[in-house]
């Protein structure tokens, strides 16, 4: 009798094939390129000059290095904290708000609250009062899930927008610094506010910060109870039940830290970078967060290295709209293809594909 | 007879002229008629496991055809190709006589064939007659289910499955379920009806209906292939027989040629334990009664939708005894077990484990308080299948020392109690690091057991412990069973199988309804009697509740 | 309170309708994508996608009908890529859906640069239906509105009829409830869910038509101000039927006209106070919404977030 069907089938490998999830990754992003690519001509420009341009503006020059490792701190700050959410399956896309949160209670301490101390004072305590600002962002929308079961990446988003506005109101209104002539934002923080720099470039202390985060975190989550509890949770609420872990605990804890973490990173770019508290503090920061920790893999180690890719196409995105005045919103863009083409591509390192018809398998992208 | 023949036709008649290779089989099979099934030198693989390894399977017109087997011997997986469901990798389909090449379900739906499958595929929130509906084609656009309804309960007199079909899916017995998933297949036009262990989920007394029903249906001329590991009702009901084993056929026969032995010997490949192959004179070696170790006394539940499903269960068991709780499946078995556990709220009523109250204690507290818990779903449940198997055994114990070093992760003393699980129940592993779910369904049963028992529990409840599971496992489960007994534990073991309860427990509470309906020793205990019990009668209740 | 006049009530409920149809659009749109079992985080991504390519086609064709076409194609085009990579290639479909979202952000604002602010040579007009328009208080509210918004009407209802009564709508409800099911009785799950998902798209595509060719004509970066998310948690509002979606779409709408009204009257509240109200009014009745369906299970669908795939079982 002759073979009855042909054809080909997905067939989902017993574990992720090594090989394939490491080669997988960078097809996926020149592939990604390669379609943003088609989006720039479509859009009447050269590809090829506008990657170049990107690369240069970000990577040319030691001020484009700087400013690619000064847009890699918030990246990799928030990145953390929405990945650790992530871990459990706890879709936290408030991490714009958490950073605004962040940097008002931050603000509020370098102006209002330690305005004479010094900076050892004054640091310390930007910090821990953005980290309690981002926590208590975080923790609404937790509070909300673990006691009323409401889905949290709704929540979390809608946080964002109340978060803005409320920055809005702040530097247009009570904290209107009033020898502005009219343009909104806070006065200058005093000098102990200030994050040291590196050298006379504008890299600051957060970047340290995010850093001994992301290896703190690393440890945390790979080597504590606490982290093995979340990967479970993460995994399955049914068994974690079944275990009898505090899940209500545990999830008001991964928010909040969560959101602390951001908020670190909205304290880093007040007292880094703007030295005050001004409209526009962040160009979606929080958003890209959520394609930095799932290029990752929500490995924090991992995080460190995508912050750093993605603040490349940042950097390059402004840079273009210098150099050739292009809008910088191709950096988005093509954040969002690359993380379209690594879902898409991820599959490969699950699935091979077997022709049917045939005895033997035939494998593609896949190893073991 | 062909009143309802000629209604079947005019429901779906698309579905006969799409197939002309299919006769009705009303029409008395000639000896030159092709076979209704024949599946020819079929071959299967799922990643590294054949499952359908050079498989020749072949059924006649009027005949119910047993396909008999253990867990994972490749028989679903050939009746899943049978119904489209799967593409073989190679080998030939031919149906009465014409070959077939089914790309999807729709297509084995038209060429006649019907499954009843364990799990039915019936959508719960919609009526009977919406759920035949759904299979129906070229029916005007609207939702018109009167024609249905009234067919409906026709068909249901006519084969003796009466059923309300105006009635949501999810108001219905399990048993009913089934009415409805064979009427379904009868109004659609099938020829060929394909039940998947369809007694497991049954009463005694709704499985000698579904029987006679199956008769029946053969008699007037319907292929029946009847898929089961009981092998007294392949006995008393099939024509033929097929035994597969590791995905090969290993013999046919037919209940005049062979016996529950032989018919053993050919699904195991060895001679079982006389107690494994006829579960009745399973050895109870007495063992002393210890004091009550789980006593629950008026305990009440809500199940998930909310309304009650314990409705006061007052039960005790010993120390070395095990407790048998038999029951339809959907009448408070889960509740129990859940509630018990600490992993479902009591509204009312006392869990005490050695005395000591455990009402709404914290799942953790309860499993501290010395009860193991061999879940219903356990690779939903009781093991996360994308973690590997050292994470998977830590479940239990990740707070204790030694595998807990204050807040961290002791990775030596995880390493050597994982393998110590591994070896403890001869988990089969490529080793520890492996991820769960690529291990069988005996061995993660054997590694969750291994686990549960590791602490030596004062109180075990298992549920379903050797559901899905291969025989070499199943019986290595049962003496772990039998251990525990021996050493003193309080096992409550809750199974729809009967055999299994009868097997194992020293006395069997039925569940009806939330209620305990009676409680008789396993010894020389009655299935008829148990069969009541089962189905709720007012008569056996009265007389021994 | 003298605003509290029944004229100002009035314009303020048929303003309620106006700002309300972009939300109900898009969440008609999301209501059908999730019975079918699919959840598209994306929305907000193809509301943005569906208010450019409108705004753009209006530009260059004078056309509002087009241009709403147009929306419509850019959205199903958005849905595809998610449909693509959820039922296709079975990828997680929250994170998938976030993708849409920041690629529809990222791609609107990269393609739509050229015509930032540039105003529209026509938009959407009112347009009194004759007769209905003159009964008393209901004419005015709901019959001197846009094409657009009669559009809406109908669209609700189709999809309303379609759901509940035809045998279309009981396969849809089919897949999204037990598509194994479905399944078996020949029902081609993955090729409906993709198309489901497609027309959520284009559903949504159109409701960003409802704000860049008749509410806030023109096109400006981020012209959806959340207004997906909106829509996303509407749906649970709505309990996945499409008459309580109306219902709750234009309760934001009026939200959203309340706070214009209040800004245009004067109260003394800071107008970023007034601003927050939508976002923290979602927040409200995702509460509510979800505390009501946990007591009379008034459930997402079954199937809800997690692929069909026949292989991964046996």
């Amino acid at each position: 009798m002759a073979s009855p069907t042909t054809g080909w089938k997905l067939e989902r490998l017993p574990a992720p094939s090594q090989r394939a999830s490491i080669i997988v990754p960078f097809v996926s992003i020149i592939l990604a390129l390669v379609a943003g690519g088609v989006l720039i001509l479509a859009a009447g420009q050269n590809p090829i000059a506008v990657y170049r341009a990107m690369i240069d503006g970000a990577l040319g020059s030691k001020s484009g290095i700087a400013e690619t490792f000064v847009k890699t701190t918030p990246l990799l700050l928030t990145g953390l904290g929405v990945a650790v959410a992530f871990r459990m399956k706890l879709w936290n896309i408030g991490g714009e708000g958490q950073l605004y949160l962040g940097a008002i209670f931050a603000t509020w301490a370098a102006l209002y609250g330690f305005n004479s101390a010094s900076g050892w004072v004054i640091v310390p305590a930007m910090v821990v009062a953005a980290l309690v600002g981002g926590a208590l962002w975080g923790l609404i929308p937790g509070a909300l899930r673990a006691y009323l079961g409401v889905n949290e990446t709704i929540t979390t988003l809608m946080l964002n927008y109340i978060a803005i506005q409320l920055a809005e109101w702040l530097v247009h209104g009570p904290w209107k610094d009033p020898a502005s002539f009219g343009f909104p934002g806070t006065p200058q923080f005093p000098d102990a506010a200030w994050l040291p720099n590196y050298g006379t470039t504008r890299v600051h202390l957060g970047l340290i910060f995010g850093i001994v985060a992301a290896i703190i975190l690393w440890v945390m989550l790979r080597r504590t109870r606490w982290g093995y509890e979340i990967s479970v949770m993460g995994e399955s609420d049914r068994v974690a039940h079944y275990a009898g872990m505090p899940t209500k605990r545990t999830i008001l804890l991964v928010m909040a830290l969560s959101g602390a973490l951001c908020g670190l990173a909205g304290m880093s770019e007040v007292a880094g970078i703007g030295h005050q508290l001004q409209r526009n503090l962040s160009p979606g920061y929080g958003y890209t967060a959520i394609i930095v920790a799932w290029v990752a893999r929500l490995n924090p180690i991992g995080i460190i290295g995508v912050a750093f890719g993605l603040a490349v196409v940042l950097v390059g995105g402004d840079q273009l709209q210098m150099a050739m005045s292009l809008p910088a919103a191709i950096a988005p863009m093509l954040q969002g293809i690359i993380l379209f083409f690594l879902l898409g591509g991820e599959l490969l390192t699950r699935y091979r594909l077997v022709r049917i018809g045939s005895d033997v398998p035939v494998t593609e992208g896949a190893g073991d | 007879m062909m009143p309802i023949q000629g209604m079947a036709d005019a429901a779906a008649p698309p579905a006969m002229e799409a197939t002309p290779a299919v006769t009705p089989p009303s029409d008395t099979p000639t000896p030159d008629r092709p076979p209704a099934i024949a599946l020819l030198d079929i071959s299967k693989r799922f990643g590294p496991t054949v499952a359908n390894d050079h498989v020749t399977f072949v059924a006649k017109w009027g005949e119910v055809h047993a396909l008999v087997g253990e867990n994972g011997a490749g028989k679903s997986t050939l009746m899943s190709i049978l119904a489209g469901l799967y593409r073989p990798d190679s080998g030939t389909v031919v149906i009465d006589g014409t070959e077939q090449r089914f790309r999807a379900p729709r297509d084995a739906i038209s060429v006649g064939i019907g499954m009843v499958y364990q799990h039915f595929m019936l959508v719960e929130p919609f009526t009977v007659a919406e759920n035949v509906l759904l299979g129906v084609r070229n029916s005007s656009h609207l939702i018109n289910t009167k024609d249905i309804e009234r067919d409906l309960t026709a068909l249901g007199e006519r084969y003796q499955l009466q059923v309300d079909p105006t009635a949501p899916v999810w108001q219905l017995s399990v048993g009913e379920q089934q009415r409805v998933e064979i009427l379904r297949l009868l109004y659609l036009g099938a020829r060929i009806l394909v039940f998947d262990e369809p007694t497991a989920v049954l009463t005694p007394q709704e499985s000698d209906s579904l029987l006679a029903t199956m008769r029946s249906l053969a008699a007037e001329g319907f292929c029946v292939v009847f898929i089961s590991h009981k092998l007294d009702e392949v006995l008393t009901v099939s024509d033929r027989i097929t035994v597969m084993r590791r995905g090969r056929v290993s013999g046919e026969t037919t209940p005049a040629e062979t016996d529950r032995r032989s018919l053993a010997r050919m699904m195991v490949g060895r001679d079982l334990a006389e107690y494994v192959e006829h579960p009745d004179v399973e050895p109870h070696p007495p063992v002393a009664l210890g004091p009550v170790r789980l006593q629950l006394t008026d305990l009440r539940a809500n199940g998930e939708n909310g309304l009650p499903a314990l409705n006061g269960v007052s039960l005790e068991v010993h120390g070395g005894e095990v407790l048998g709780i038999a029951g339809v499946a959907g009448n408070g078995q889960r509740e129990l077990a859940e509630v018990i556990t600490g992993l479902r709220p009591a509204s009312g009523g006392r869990v005490a484990i050695e005395g000591k109250d455990l009402t709404n204690a914290n799942a953790r507290t309860v499993a501290r308080g010395g009860v193991a818990h061999i879940p219903e779903d356990r690779l939903a449940t009781g093991l996360v299948g994308a973690m590997d198997l050292s994470e998977n055994a830590i479940l239990r114990d990740y707070e204790e020392s030694p595998i807990a070093r204050g807040s961290f992760l002791n990775a030596g003393a995880i390493a050597a109690f994982t393998d110590l699980l591994i070896r403890k129940q001869d988990v089969k592993t490529p080793g520890r690091w492996a991820r769960v779910r690529t291990l069988s369904g005996g061995n993660q049963q054997k590694l969750l057991l291994a686990r549960e028992l590791a602490g030596d529990p004062k109180v075990i409840i298992a549920v379903h412990p050797t559901r899905g599971v291969d025989v070499g496992a199943s019986e290595a489960i049962h003496q772990s069973l039998r251990d525990q007994r021996a050493r003193g534990a309080a096992t409550l073991l809750i199974s729809e199988d009967l055999d299994e309860l009868l097997a194992l427990s020293d006395r069997i509470a039925v569940l009806y309804e939330g209620r305990v309906t009676g409680i008789v020793p396993a010894a020389g205990a009655d299935r008829e009697h148990l069969g009541l019990l089962m189905a709720g009668d007012e008569a056996q209740v009265g007389a021994h509740g | 309170m003298d605003f509290l006049t029944v004229g100002f009530t009035v314009s303020l409920l048929a303003a309620a309708i106006t700002y309300g149809t972009a939300i109900l659009l898009a969440c008609l749109g999301e209501l059908v994508t999730e019975r079918a079992g699919v959840l598209n985080l994306g929305v907000e991504g193809m509301m943005l996608m569906g208010a450019l390519a409108g705004a753009a086609t209006c530009l260059a064709t004078d056309n509002v009908w087009l241009g709403s076409l147009a929306a419509c194609g850019a959205g199903a085009a958005m849905a595809s890529i998610h449909a693509l990579l959820t039922v296709g290639l079975r990828a997680n479909q929250v994170v998938s859906g976030l993708a849409l979202t920041l690629f529809g952000a990222g791609l609107s604002a990269f393609l739509g640069q050229p015509i930032v602010g540039v105003p529209l040579p026509t938009s959407f007009q009112t347009v009194r239906i004759p007769v209905l328009s003159e009964i008393p208080v209901i004419g005015r509210i709901f019959f001197q509105q846009s094409g657009m918004v009669y559009l809406s009407y109908v669209i609700a209802i189709v999809l309303w009829f379609y759901i509940a009564k035809t045998r279309g709508g009981l396969r849809l409800r089919a897949i999204g409830e037990r598509p194994e099911a479905a399944d078996a009785m020949g029902i081609n799950v993955n090729l409906l869910r993709t198309w489901y998902v497609i027309l959520g798209g284009a559903l949504a595509g159109l409701g960003g038509a409802a704000i860049s060719l008749d509410t806030n004509p023109g096109w400006v970066e981020n012209i959806t101000a959340g207004r997906g998310w909106i829509a996303v948690a509407l749906v649970i509002f709505a309990g996945w039927n499409p008459a309580r979606a109306l219902l709750g779409a234009y309760l934001f709408g009026g939200v959203e006209a309340l706070n214009f009204k209040l800004q245009g009257v004067g109260v003394a509240v800071s107008p970023f106070f007034l601003n927050m109200l939508p976002y923290l009014f979602t927040i409200l009745v995702l509460i509510l919404a979800t505390r009501q369906s946990a007591r009379v299970r008034l459930g997402a669908p079954d199937a809800l977030g997690i692929p069909y795939q026949r292989e991964d079982r046996g």
